[in-house]
């Protein structure tokens, strides 16, 4: 059993926002199929959004390339979903929400609170959604801001996801400790592009998008790292997590547990595989506990 | 994979409302019943059964198809798949039942066709709003017999393709693929239930695809939480049992919406 600001996990894989999280049955799915330790929602806004132009998301050969655009259908119809979700998934269940200024944040969290999510994750990170995302979650005093202002309405643990789209993504950490983040989700996609060189035309319906997958591993090794040294608070660790080998690193690195998104293209229960992964290479190692592991790169110098 | 350039060779005028694109490659590995997604540069990107190796078979219904629709032979545009799961072959000398009702004959002659080529015995039962709609029904008649129905009567049965169901003996079926308008599958859907030879069936569903390749979650369904993207769009008729076929959908934001 895994314990995260508060919350009871069975074990330390949870699914990342925005991966099949905009029903509540899928969310059961992953839980039940997958063997995810906890789902978090797709982020949920203020108004109904239908996002980005299609192509939407491509697979390339290092990773995935996305500009989904947040489509969600707002709280009030989401509501229903995250009551499916809390009653029958057997898991914790991680309300994502996101909004343009902390009172869009709030009426956001204020709204789904009835239906009793576990936590919510904010998310300051998309990197392509204009006036949301990493267009907030780039300046400190906002994410402070918001997160100070969730965190005086509700009284589940808050957690704040990261964007690596900075030139120092502690200082963004920094800024959501002191608005009183539980745990700071690091990282979301990368900023990225794909060109189809047949026609010039940008690959993606919104030209742009945020990279993930095997190649932002390394990016997000190195942004828990940092922020597992510079804050108080737990990281939670995301980006290219597909294995139980990546997940131990991530955990080595500072993440007391890992988030999985991409991956679930490859199979649904990867998260089922990556637990099992790291019970056999604790026990292999002779560790008691997990958290010998949390860190522990730090250490070697 | 980013999307392969798919250059126009042919296009055949079905319907007024329906063309056929023939591209200037195959996809060898096509099962029928996959779907492609079709880039139409700048505008959108939408998903197609394939209705042949390297065809789609395309209705004018939104900006997307219309804009494919102002393309001529030698225009490109851009082709991602073959992608989800076909309607499973029948084995040699088994009956299979094939229900098509408009559009939703694009992806079943191909399978008619292959079911044609395996030796199975193929009746279909084409559906359309007027004769002038039919699709297909050429290459569903040399696969097998074919039954039809028209909304207006201007040919075969007037009315639905359950009209004719109800006129025949299913139990002779050893397998049943069903595409077409939701509306259409569902009461297909209740009918093959109440005569019980709804485990015989498939139905190729259609929902929203956002990402299209099983990640984003857009298109999953209720209740089972399977993607039609990639757990589909084929089902067979069990899995479809007590889900939200025929009651609702969910559009492009992921609010549920009457069917």
């Amino acid at each position: 059993m895994y314990t995260l600001t508060g919350l009871k996990l069975k074990n330390p894989t949870i699914l990342a926002a925005g991966i099949l999280g905009t029903t509540g049955a899928s969310l059961c799915r992953v839980a039940h199929e997958g063997g995810a330790g906890a789902v978090v929602t797709k982020s949920i806004g203020p108004i109904p959004k239908t996002g980005h132009p299609n192509p939407s998301m491509v697979k390339l050969d290092c990773g995935f390339l996305n500009a989904m655009g947040l489509p969600n259908p707002s709280y009030p119809s989401f509501f229903q979903e995250l009551e499916i979700a809390k009653k029958d998934s057997g898991v914790p269940v991680i309300a994502s929400i996101f909004g343009g200024s902390p009172a869009e944040f709030k009426e956001v969290a204020k709204g789904l609170l009835p239906a009793k999510p576990d936590a919510f994750e904010l998310n300051v990170s998309c990197p392509h959604a204009e006036g949301y995302g990493a267009a907030v979650g780039s300046n400190p005093c906002l994410v402070e801001a918001i997160t100070a202002a969730v965190k005086d309405i509700v009284s589940v643990p808050v957690w704040v996801k990261l964007t690596p789209n900075v030139s120092d993504i502690t200082c963004i950490g920094n800024a959501a400790e002191a608005g009183g983040a539980d745990a700071v989700v690091a990282i979301n996609t990368l900023k990225g592009m794909a060109i189809d060189i047949e026609s010039g035309y940008p690959v993606l319906g919104n030209r742009s998008g945020g990279l993930s997958g095997k190649a932002v591993k390394p990016v997000a090794v190195k942004c828990v790292y940092d922020l597992y040294t510079a804050l108080e608070i737990p990281v939670i660790g995301v980006g290219g997590v597909s294995s139980w080998q990546d997940a131990i690193e991530m955990m080595m690195a500072g993440a007391a547990v890992v988030q999985v998104g991409s991956a679930v293209y490859d199979r649904l229960d990867v998260f089922s595989e990556i637990s099992t992964g790291i019970e056999a290479f604790l026990q292999r190692k002779g560790y008691s506990d997990v958290k010998e592991l949390i860190g522990l790169a730090h250490e070697m110098v | 994979m980013l999307p392969l350039n798919a250059t126009i060779v042919q296009i055949n005028e079905e319907s007024p409302a329906v063309r056929t694109f023939f591209f200037d490659f195959q996809f060898e590995t096509m099962k029928p019943g996959q779907f492609v997604m079709v880039w139409v540069r700048g505008v959108d990107e939408v998903p197609m059964g394939l209705s042949s190796k390297n065809s789609i078979t395309v209705q004018k219904v939104g900006e997307a198809t219309s804009k494919l629709f102002e393309l001529k032979e030698g225009d490109s545009f851009g082709l991602r798949g073959p992608f989800g799961n076909g309607f499973s072959l029948p084995s040699e000398g088994e009956k299979t039942l094939v229900i098509a009702g408009g559009v939703g004959a694009a992806p079943l002659a191909p399978y008619a066709e292959a079911a044609r080529s395996v030796g199975s015995e193929v009746h279909t039962v084409l559906g359309a709003r007027s004769a002038g709609d039919l699709l297909f029904e050429k290459r569903f008649a040399e696969a097998g017999e074919v039954y039809i129905s028209t909304d207006d009567g201007s040919k075969g049965t007037k009315g639905f393709v359950t009209d004719v169901l109800n006129s025949l003996n299913l139990s002779v079926y050893d397998r049943i693929a069903v595409c077409g308008p939701e509306i259409m599958i569902s009461s297909v859907f209740r009918l093959l239930k109440e005569r019980q030879v709804l485990e015989k069936s498939e139905f190729s569903l259609q929902r929203y695809f956002k990402c299209g390749i099983g990640v984003c979650g857009a298109c999953c369904i209720d209740k089972s939480g399977l993607r039609v993207c990639r757990d589909g769009p084929v089902f067979s008729g069990v899995q479809l049992l007590d889900s939200e076929l025929g009651k609702y959908a969910r559009d492009a934001s992921g609010r549920r919406v009457k069917i």
